[in-house]
């Protein structure tokens, strides 16, 4: 087991899109338990992806049970995720391992359906909300190269405005 | 280095951010926290900069934007402290029909709690008749949510506003 260095923006890395898993093997099995010590060695310590510790690939992890409890799916290994569905919007600030010191206000669904793999590559769904939710969409955005900094809104648009309306003439 | 708030009015107009911008940046200053936006027919921009030389060149590399625009101008120096402020835990947003004393009666009853405001956003909108009052708060209630729930609660009632009181907290993933 070992604690992997983690990128900070700006990093190049971090915008790179991750290549899907093909092989299943001993050697992912010992990526995916540093990259889950390196989760939990973390300031969150909630979610992290591959490609925060410069390993381009599309696997995800989250454990929110330091912030939930047992009011949640615990463990979660996420390989080559999609999301099913998701509904509702939340607003919610946010922070990241490879943005230190910055946090922000972003829009993400509260409730996804997300398909993946598992470590030995049995597919897996999980039903996620809130909290939990929140966080899956946040790492799987690393997977596509995206940061919490790309998906930042005002704090006006927490409330929806109509001011200014002009029909079109 | 040294620090000053810069404080600029003027009417709304496209190039203002631009143009005190550029003047801040040939007089060797970088900006800091930044608040840039219309209120009314008016564009404002209070923003903290760092300085290397004197105060009296910033002035005069802001002065022909100041004279092009039209612009109001105020600098103020402050001491270069580190922010050790709490960030903001408790989002409190108040519509209602627009009246006076709104502003007045929530954040008198945050004051009594304790609570410090970091960020107050509001606007008047809505159709002359039919005046409404929009307002968006941050700040730190260091007595957590619920006390801010029950100060807030009874203006409810005694001003016909509606309040809302969420948390904010920061999740670092």
């Amino acid at each position: 087991m070992a604690v992997l260095p983690i990128l900070t923006y700006p990093d190049a890395r971090l915008q790179r899109k991750a290549e899907a898993v093909q092989v299943f093997d001993d050697a992912l099995q010992q990526f995916v338990r540093d990259l889950t010590e390196t989760m939990y060695a973390g300031p969150g310590g909630v979610g992290i992806a591959a490609p925060q510790v410069d390993r381009p690939q599309r696997i995800v992890i989250v454990d929110v049970r330091p912030k939930l409890g047992d009011n949640c799916h615990g463990l979660m290994v996420l390989i080559n995720p999609e999301l099913l569905a998701w509904e509702g919007m939340a607003v919610g600030r946010e922070g990241c391992m490879s943005v230190p010191d910055f946090t922000g206000n972003v829009i993400r669904a509260e409730r996804i359906q997300v398909q993946a793999q598992d470590v030995l590559g049995r597919e897996r769904s999980y039903e996620c909300e809130g909290f939990e939710a929140r966080a899956v969409q946040h790492e799987m955005d690393h997977l596509d190269g995206f940061l919490f900094l790309d998906r930042l809104v005002s704090r006006k648009t927490d409330l929806f405005r109509r001011k200014n309306y002009q029909k079109s003439r | 280095m040294s620090q000053a708030l810069l404080t600029v009015i003027g009417e709304d107009r496209p190039g203002i951010v631009a143009a005190v911008t550029q003047a801040l940046f040939t007089a060797d200053c970088s900006i800091g926290d930044a608040s840039m936006m219309r209120l009314g027919g008016y564009f404002t921009i209070m923003q903290v900069i760092d300085y290397s030389r004197d105060l009296g060149s910033v002035e005069m590399a802001l002065d022909p934007a100041i004279k092009r625009l039209n612009l109001r101008v105020h600098l103020d120096p402050i001491p270069s402290v580190a922010v050790t402020a709490a960030l903001p835990n408790t989002r409190v947003t108040v519509y209602g029909a627009d009246h006076p004393g709104i502003v007045a009666g929530v954040t008198g009853a945050l004051a009594a709690i304790g609570f410090n405001v970091i960020d107050l956003e509001s606007e008047s909108s809505g159709s002359a008749e039919r005046p409404l009052y929009v307002m968006v708060i941050q700040g730190y209630a260091p007595d957590g949510i619920e006390s801010v729930r029950q100060a807030v609660l009874p203006l409810r009632e005694k001003e016909g506003i509606e309040v809302g009181v969420h948390p904010l907290e920061a999740a670092v993933f």
